[in-house]
């Protein structure tokens, strides 16, 4: 793969509601924060990759809402929808072609605007699950409960990750939800669905965040810190959840060790400094850990429970707060890659985990993380 | 196989939603329900003025903040007249056909507003004709506060 | 520069009806894709990658990537989803260039489909705009179409028998495709006879309803000569997704296509395309559009479409014949819609278009339109790009 690197970061605080800004307002507020971030102007870009999703928008072609907003109106511009690390995926594609030297690229949803569990439901299959009424948390406890089951993760260790991310979560300026809480909070709180608790979930947020990638040769020419792509990968596991091993989750191993190979990683566990992991629940973020090989042989939850993985460790997981700490579903992965930049720069400040050099960031699409993405980031080239 | 029934699932999905108007739409939505005004917004680069106002220049890519009053006259800038019952976007229920749709270009836009015509008299229908907007008694800070336009002139 | 050169290899169609109540999604998906596959040689597990795409609200499905990977055979494969509405198919077809040509993957599957019959189609369009501002007052995707042909006969003079020439043209064609939904051919007076929807668009101007699946498979140089005999290369994409909003439209002038087509003929050096390009895949949903694109595509100056249009030169045995296929006059499922006309071309340049074959074609243009009166255009090429 060409060397391509992330040259402009930019993004919305993390709300729970934004009834002041329109989808293109925020897009106007990532996309400028990006470009001045890269110290560049609307000229420099080249061509320009949109991510939505149709049915949180409320909007059957979302992306037409930020097309302005984003500078597209004279240039080539393609949407994706799905999380916006497979928008990255798309964007940085158009610059390995050769077609393009920059691409913007952008992700928003506004999760305050409809009711999520309708929206999620809507995944299922209308002639199959649908009636059923399963969403995405009701689908994420069948998981928790096999997760629990095969690994003997305790619901204790599951709250563990709550309460890191939201503690993390005080240092970062952009996260909805700092807070200072305990194991017992975690599991005092409502029971949304067993065994999830109302803190082991993550919120339904509003925000955008957009990434200016450039190619070796542009960033040489305008990029002021670059931030380089090392591998990344993309697979998704099989659809309806009984033809899956929910315990499991084969298409993040997949992915993970491709976006390894390509970056000359054989040890994650020792290679790398900081991972931003899509911790939609709790017990999710230990799942994807392990898939990584993130943790060798043991299991993440007792490293967790053993003081593992905080912002001071060796391995720091979301240290920003994670999206248990502001979820704005489709910016949520493109915000993964946005802190680990930050990271990799040394720009985090009070969250900045020492000395990262390689840093991993990971996006999802579908019900129990069917599909995945993996990204590997490098301070150097 | 071949003679067996097929299924065919039905069904209606409901998704409610509560779409943020924003800070610029709502100056825009507020004007019209309260004094029956249309605003605009100026680009200081191209000096377009767009209806409805919105932040961004997207032609310039510079944000914008000066508000101008347009209309509430204008002309037609291309209509047409629906011929077939298409469903009301706000009532769900079928629109009598005829009735006229088209974009106007209010005085002192540049931008075109999209609203339905009033067609008493399909003959004065045409682009270029001069329109006045008829409003609701009751408005609602909704480009549904407008009825519809109307020919005042249409050899102007 | 040293780009990495891509060319369809396979592509597959179901057969267009208005109603395909014998499949469910997947399946309908899946005819496509297995016709692809054998018309290219290939296994699923010969696929590196697929991208999808439909209009969500048309079949009521969320994260429709996940969802359909019985159909596609995408379980364990990288799987994404691009969507932009109407243009769907032909933004589908440019991932699939940028996807191979990037290097990340050798043979991409790409996928177009709709179930219009599943839904109410009116219904999802209309939620297309936007909710506060052109929603509300929004009469239907014909109306659009109805309010750009006014403007431009307005100031060119073209009147509704020009623009059922065009239908005429396309209906007559589409008897020649298997795969087309509408397989009768028409009259111009049949046209003007048919009952009217929106002023000047008659029933018979404008697009069915479709149930329909799209699959083209794509590989890189190296791969794709051991796979095809003639290839379809694609030389160059160009697209401009222009407006956001119904009213900043410029109406009369579909400026996406202008910019666009500028901007393709430049990267391809089509100085005079219409004697470089030999047969074009339109996407166009109404008749007058057949007559407005042309101008803004380039091929004539503008007013002077209908005069071309009456030519004869568009017809099949015409200087440069469009829609071959019978174009979407004749079928349309809109996700698939504008992949079909990458396919159609390819088909064209492969010497695979059967009774439908404008001999000897060596340059095709493919387009697709849809959203706030957007354009995606596609180059291809029986020779391989000289870049």
């Amino acid at each position: 793969m060409k060397q391509t690197a992330i040259i402009g970061i930019g993004m919305t605080k993390i709300d729970a509601q934004k009834p002041r800004d329109t989808f293109a307002d925020m897009a106007w507020e990532a996309v400028t924060r990006a470009l001045t971030d890269a110290g560049i102007g609307f000229d420099d870009i080249d061509n320009v990759i949109t991510t939505s999703n149709d049915f949180w928008d409320g909007r059957t072609i979302s992306c037409m809402a930020v097309g302005d907003a984003s500078g597209v109106r004279h240039k080539n511009v393609s949407c994706v929808e799905g999380d916006g690390t497979f928008g990255a995926f798309y964007g940085l594609c158009r610059i390995l072609s050769g077609a393009y030297g920059t691409t913007l690229v952008t992700a928003h949803s506004k999760g305050s605007e409809s009711v999520s569990s309708l929206i999620t439901n809507a995944a299922f299959d209308p002639l199959t699950d649908r009636a059923l009424g399963l969403d995405a948390l009701t689908a994420a406890a069948i998981q928790a409960g096999m997760y629990m089951h095969r690994t003997g993760t305790t619901p204790e260790e599951a709250a563990l990750v709550s309460v890191k991310n939201h503690r993390n979560a005080r240092h970062n300026p952009y996260a909805q939800l700092p807070m200072d809480i305990d194991v017992e909070d975690v599991l005092a709180s409502e029971v949304i669905a067993d065994p999830l608790h109302k803190l082991d979930c993550s919120p339904v947020s509003d925000g955008c965040c957009a990434i200016v990638l450039a190619s070796e040769e542009r960033t040489r020419k305008i990029g002021r810190k670059p931030v380089w792509i090392k591998g990344v990968a993309f697979y998704s596991d099989a659809y309806y959840l009984g033809d899956r091993n929910l315990a499991e989750a084969p298409a993040l191993v997949k992915a993970a060790q491709s976006a390894y190979a390509q970056a000359g990683i054989s040890n994650p566990a020792s290679e790398i400094q900081v991972a931003e992991v899509y911790d939609a629940f709790g017990f999710q973020e230990l799942m994807w850990i392990e898939a990584m090989g993130l943790c060798g042989s043991e299991r993440a939850g007792t490293l967790l429970a053993s003081g593992r993985f905080g912002i001071q460790d060796r391995l720091a997981v979301n240290p920003s707060g994670g999206l248990l700490s502001g979820h704005p579903v489709i910016a949520a992965g493109l915000i993964r890659m946005t802190e680990v930049v930050r990271q990799l720069r040394g720009e985090a400040g009070a969250y900045q985990v020492d000395d990262a050099r390689i840093g991993l960031a990971h996006g999802i699409n579908g019900i129990c993380g069917q599909s995945h993405c993996v990204w590997v980031l490098g301070s150097e080239q | 196989m071949q003679n067996e029934p097929l299924i065919i699932e039905s069904g209606d999905v409901c998704q409610p939603f509560r779409y943020a108007v924003g800070s610029y739409g709502s100056v825009f939505l507020k004007e019209l329900k309260e004094t029956c005004r249309f605003m605009g917004i100026r680009c200081p680069k191209c000096r377009k003025v767009f209806v409805p106002p919105r932040r961004v220049c997207g032609e310039c890519l510079v944000e914008m903040t000066d508000f101008v009053e347009v209309g509430p006259l204008g002309r037609i800038a291309t209509f047409t007249i629906l011929r077939y019952a298409f469903i009301d976007p706000e009532t769900g229920e079928q629109k009598p056909v005829p009735y006229g749709y088209g974009f106007i270009r209010l005085d002192g836009a540049d931008t075109l507003f999209q609203h339905y015509i009033d067609i008493q008299d399909e003959s004065r229908i045409r682009i270029g004709a001069r329109v006045e907007p008829v409003f609701a008694d009751r408005r609602k800070a909704s480009v549904r506060d407008v009825l519809y336009f109307r020919v005042i002139d249409e050899t102007a | 520069m040293g780009k990495r050169r891509v060319a369809i290899v396979g592509t597959g169609q179901t057969l267009h009806r208005s109603h395909r109540p014998d499949v469910n999604g997947q399946e309908l998906i899946h005819e496509a894709v297995r016709l692809a596959l054998a018309d290219a040689g290939l296994t699923i597990a010969d696929i590196d990658a697929i991208v999808i795409g439909n209009m969500d609200h048309f079949e009521g499905i969320n994260a429709v990537d996940c969802w359909s990977v019985d159909g596609t055979g995408g379980t364990m494969k990288p799987v994404i989803k691009l969507t932009t509405g109407g243009t769907t198919g032909s933004t589908l077809a440019i991932g699939g260039v940028h996807l191979v040509a990037s290097g990340m993957f050798d043979r991409v599957l790409i996928v177009g489909w709709e179930k219009n019959s599943e839904s109410d189609t009116t219904g999802a369009i209309t939620t297309a705009f936007d909710p506060v501002w052109d929603r509300l007052v929004f009469a239907g995707a014909i109306s659009g179409l109805a309010a750009e042909a006014q403007a431009y006969m307005a100031r060119y003079g073209a009147t509704d028998r020009d623009a059922a020439r065009v239908a005429v043209r396309d209906r007559r064609h589409a008897c020649n495709n298997p795969h087309a939904q509408l397989h009768k051919p028409i009259t111009i007076e049949d046209v003007l006879a048919s009952p009217m929807l929106a002023d000047p668009i008659h029933l018979l101007d404008v697009c069915p309803r479709t149930d329909g699946a799209c699959a083209v498979i794509m590989a890189c140089e190296g791969v794709a000569e051991r796979l095809a005999p003639v290839p379809d290369w694609i030389w160059a994409t160009a697209n401009r997704h222009t407006y956001t909003y119904l009213g900043d439209v410029n109406w009369g002038e579909l400026d996406s296509m202008s910019e666009a087509a500028q901007e393709l003929f430049a990267k391809a050096d089509i100085r005079e395309p219409r004697k470089q390009i030999d047969v074009i895949e339109l996407y166009q949903p109404y008749s007058f559009a057949g007559i407005i694109w042309i101008e803004d595509m380039g091929l004539v100056e503008r007013g002077k479409g209908a005069e071309y249009i009456w030519s004869g030169a568009t017809d099949m045995g015409g200087e440069l014949p469009i829609n071959p296929s019978g174009g979407v006059i004749a079928c349309n499922p809109i996700g698939a819609t504008g992949l079909i006309r990458c396919a159609e071309a390819a088909l064209q340049i492969m010497g695979k278009a059967e009774a439908r074959q404008v001999p000897d074609a060596k340059v095709a243009v493919s387009t697709g339109f849809g959203g706030c009166m957007w354009t995606d255009m596609l180059l291809h090429g029986r020779n391989k790009p000289d870049f």
